[in-house]
């Protein structure tokens, strides 16, 4: 009885069946996300190399302390947090949208994928609002012995080392009448543009509490071009898998997979959205907790 | 949904497509011929792709020769052709640094991987291992189109008014990064990342089809150790493909960024022209790094298909089993894993710290040891064989005489404290060139030479086929081996014109000469392309099956196989594809059952 039932085992690697007893579409997929691993895994170690090759780097409690419509209050990662947990909450519905596929319940499915497009929507929407809030959203910095308002961009970034009060209170003469309005502003909301204008050097300078101001050195430069070379490649992941999700939703809607007679190509793009969640989770080690 | 029903849906579909050659007559020509998704198909539109890129490529190398050779000559009539390029008929340095360039970029990935692994992959995948067509046809079809669009952004590279890249083929910034520092560092550099990346999704989507075919589609009997060794070798490479290629991918976009997005990725205090660019932070050994993270595998994508066809060339015409079956796969196996372990061996002369730089050496220098099995094993199989010197078998034996003579320069670059002082001369220009260019372009003709009757249903010219050989590999060795000499002499590699050396003029008549054999070299090329096409309409026709006698399955399809490949049932494996000269026998075919009182044994 027992050498019947060796005879009978399958011998999956010799040929005719596939050794992993799946298709081959979720192999290439797979296959796939690995070469991909290698492009963020090249990023993110030249990331690595070039930040610990800096004496400083900026710390993410400072860079990362704004949320929409909370004006000032500083909030070191909490939009950040907010953002992941979209993501994350993506990737459940995700497996809802794959597990109904596998009771083949095209409504579920379609529910589902609807719930994992909007989440992917909103963290684009939130990582739209965090680029153009730091871009925009411009810092006074110490910079050969005067001040300058700069934002986080590509070739400068504001948040360096804290600079000495006796320093800043000297720049303080040498910086531009337009930068000291626009710093004395940012203080004084209740006063207009144009009053500040009017206003003499010397007004304006005792106006400020330097002590209070915090005005930081210029930081490394190298901050930006990986922050938004790497944040962007994975937005583009993400924007790309809401696309293939949409199309998806379309197809199942339209009933392809009921015809088909199974819903794999959900789980092939869920491997992918998976993988796109997972990548964030590295890029938010990277850039926000270390 | 189970595995089971979609493997089963999957059997459904190939046995649709066994019916496709009754309908293939009906196909419209663009489907048959251009956007085709017949495996067969797409590999001849690899190989002539990747032919004309290689006339391209020769026709630049014989362009800088002729200014390395004759820097004090004038060549009117290069003016006619290039105007300001070779202004008073001598090729201007901006001019000859684009040549370099592009004959390097175009040889190593246009010709030595789309035309070498792109036509051999695609041709004999299902072929060999039984399969109807590749897993996925269409992204099969999209690898070539954008290796295509690849070709033809490269190419409108070249018609630019401030001409193509021209950093060398492996664009190290900061020169590459800045467009300031030259005319080809300007939109040729940026043409040149864009059609490097599509050509990078192009060998991406080929790689995954490839693994995917050869693991999941074999037919029954098809064991992975009843593999023809083309096929471990394809499979080997498109693993090294798909795991190196995206590296160099963020290695490029990282570039494209600091040269358009002011970004500092790879530059830091820079001074050019008096102006103090503000750029810091960046290093431009990093760009290093993640180039040769691809670069060094990409030595062993080009060689693996190579050395796979060759050792089933070899087999076939000596009527004898491969030697070492196993010990083939596995030193492959570790010539792969080694491959991503060696690439700071390139960097020797960075600043690399000395203590990393041994480890470096040490992993190099044990690649020398699965290259030293195969070389072994290559002639122990042809050791006593009753040898048939079709074309295809002479230029396989030719591949293993040069492999044998690169390899060993290898061990002398190999060695850090040699290599500083090799570093950028001549020699490693002669080393590299014997060991991957000539010796994988010696494995690409053997396998075109072996497979032409499958492709095409024709045999190429043999006397011409013999001419080729003996041109190719004597101008080969008169090119190359003098080159050693010069580079232990100090000869640097990069520079037009080395008339400011006293020391170097005793090479002046010797450099005539590799320059004069390169243009004959170049014409014997020429012949073989004239007889690749000319055999394709008017060559012999074959008449049987199986001309070589080979035990492999692509053999068993009619002589001009349809999509498809097999009319019937797809046939069953029952050996290794390896028997001949078994028991009386010259070849025994894998379809064949084990004879009652057949031994076990290989």
């Amino acid at each position: 009885m027992s050498s019947t039932t060796t005879t009978n085992k399958i011998k999956w690697w010799s040929g005719g069946k596939s050794p992993f007893n799946m298709e081959y579409g979720k192999l290439m997929m797979w296959y796939f996300l690995m070469s991909d691993a290698f492009t963020f895994g090249a990023f993110l170690i030249s990331y690595g190399t070039i930040r610990f090759s800096q004496n400083f780097w900026p710390d993410p409690n400072v860079v990362f302390n704004a949320f929409p419509g909370a004006g000032h209050a500083n909030l070191p990662l909490a939009f950040v947090s907010v953002m992941t947990f979209i993501l994350i909450m993506s990737s459940v519905t995700m497996v809802l949208a794959v597990h109904a596929g596998h009771h083949r319940n095209k409504k579920g499915v379609v529910k589902w994928m609807a719930w994992t497009i909007v989440g992917g929507l909103a963290f684009l929407g939130c990582q739209a609002w965090e680029w153009w809030h730091l871009i925009t959203g411009t810092h006074a910095v110490l910079a050969d012995g005067k001040l300058e308002l700069i934002g986080q961009t590509m070739r400068g970034n504001p948040w360096g080392n804290l600079a000495d009060v006796n320093l800043v209170v000297d720049a303080l003469k040498n910086t531009s009448h337009e930068t000291l309005v626009s710093m004395v502003h940012e203080h004084h909301q209740n006063m207009t543009h144009e009053t500040l204008m009017g206003m003499s050097h010397e007004q304006l300078t005792g106006m400020l509490n330097v002590a209070e101001l915090h005005i930081r050195e210029k930081g490394p430069v190298a901050f930006g071009g990986y922050f938004y070379g790497i944040t962007g490649f994975h937005g583009f992941h993400v924007f790309s898998g809401v696309v293939i999700n949409i199309i998806m939703l379309i197809m199942a809607q339209k009933g392809v997979f009921e015809k088909r007679g199974h819903y794999l190509m959900i789980e092939k793009v869920g491997l992918y959205w998976h993988f796109v969640d997972l990548v964030w989770v590295f890029v938010f080690l990277c850039f926000y907790l270390i | 949904m189970s595995n089971e029903a979609t493997l089963n849906d999957h059997t459904t579909d190939t046995n649709h497509s066994e019916h496709s050659d009754v309908h293939h007559q009906q196909q419209s020509f663009v489907s048959k011929y251009i956007f085709s998704q017949d495996h067969k198909t797409i590999g001849k539109q690899f190989l002539i792709t990747g032919i004309v890129w290689a006339i391209i490529g020769g026709l630049f190398s014989v362009l800088f020769r002729l200014q390395l050779g004759f820097p004090e000559q004038t060549f009117p009539i290069l003016e006619t052709f290039l105007g300001r390029w070779a202004k008073g008929g001598v090729i201007q340095p901006e001019f000859y640094y684009a040549l370099v360039t592009i004959h390097g970029t175009v040889l190593v990935f246009f010709v030595l991987t789309a035309g070498l692994s792109g036509t051999f992959a695609n041709l004999l995948i299902p072929l060999q291992i039984g399969a109807r067509d590749m897993a996925s046809p269409f992204l099969n079809m999209l690898s070539y189109w954008f290796f295509f669009l690849a070709s033809v952004i490269m190419l409108s590279s070249l018609f630019v008014h401030t001409g193509p890249a021209s950093g060398g083929w492996t664009i190290y910034p900061p020169l590459s990064a800045l467009g300031q520092s030259g005319d080809g560092l300007k939109i040729g550099m940026d043409l040149w990342l864009i059609s490097m990346a599509m050509f990078i999704v192009s060998s991406l989507l080929g790689g995954l089809n490839y693994i995917a075919t050869i693991l999941n589609m074999r037919t029954k009997g098809m064991s992975m150790t009843r593999l023809p060794l083309p096929m471990w070798a394809i499979l080997f490479t498109s693993i090294l493909g798909v795991l190196s290629f995206p590296v160099l991918l963020s290695g490029a976009i990282l570039l494209l960024f600091d040269r358009n997005l002011g970004t500092s990725f790879y530059l830091s205090d820079i001074v050019i022209a008096g102006e103090i660019l503000p750029n810091e932070g960046g290093s431009a050994i990093l760009f290093q790094h993640l180039f040769w993270f691809l670069g060094h595998p990409e030595v062993y994508i080009i060689l693996l298909p190579a050395m796979g066809m060759v050792s089933e060339i070899l087999s076939v015409n000596s009527k004898k089993p491969i030697f070492g079956y196993m010990a083939m796969i596995g030193s492959m196996f570790a010539i792969c894993s080694l491959g991503f372990l060696v690439w700071a061996h390139h960097m020797f002369v960075t600043g690399l710290n000395p203590f990393l730089g041994s480890v470096f050496v040490l992993l190099t220098l044990l690649i020398a040891v699965p290259s030293a099995i195969k070389v072994f094993n290559w002639l122990t199989t042809l050791w006593r064989g009753s040898i048939r010197f079709t074309p295809a078998m002479i230029f396989a034996i030719g591949f293993v005489s040069l492999f044998i003579s690169g390899g060993l320069t290898g061990l002398f670059l190999g060695n850090s404290t040699i290599d500083i002082y090799l570093h950028d001369t001549k020699f490693v220009v002669a080393h590299f060139h014997i060991v991957m260019g000539v010796a994988s372009m010696f494995g690409m003709f053997a396998g075109i030479y072996h497979w032409f009757p499958k492709m095409f249903g024709r045999y190429l010219n043999n006397t011409l086929g013999y001419i080729h050989f003996w041109g190719t590999i004597i101008c080969a060795y008169l090119i190359f081996w003098p080159m050693h000499y010069e580079g232990l002499a100090g000869v640097p590699r990069r520079y037009l014109d080395l008339r400011g050396w006293h020391s170097f003029n005793q090479f002046e008549d010797l450099n005539k000469l590799i320059s004069i054999v390169t243009i004959i070299v170049f014409a014997i090329q020429l012949m073989f392309v004239f007889n690749f096409f000319y055999s394709i309409f008017k060559g012999r026709k074959v008449r049987v099956q199986n001309p070589w006698g080979s035990n492999t399955l692509e053999w068993t399809t009619p002589i001009n196989p349809g999509h498809g490949n097999w009319p019937g049932e797809i046939p069953e494996v029952h050996r290794w594809p390896y028997d001949y000269g078994k028991g009386g026998r010259s070849f025994i075919p894998q379809t064949e059952p084990f004879g009652a009182d057949e031994s076990k044994d290989h």
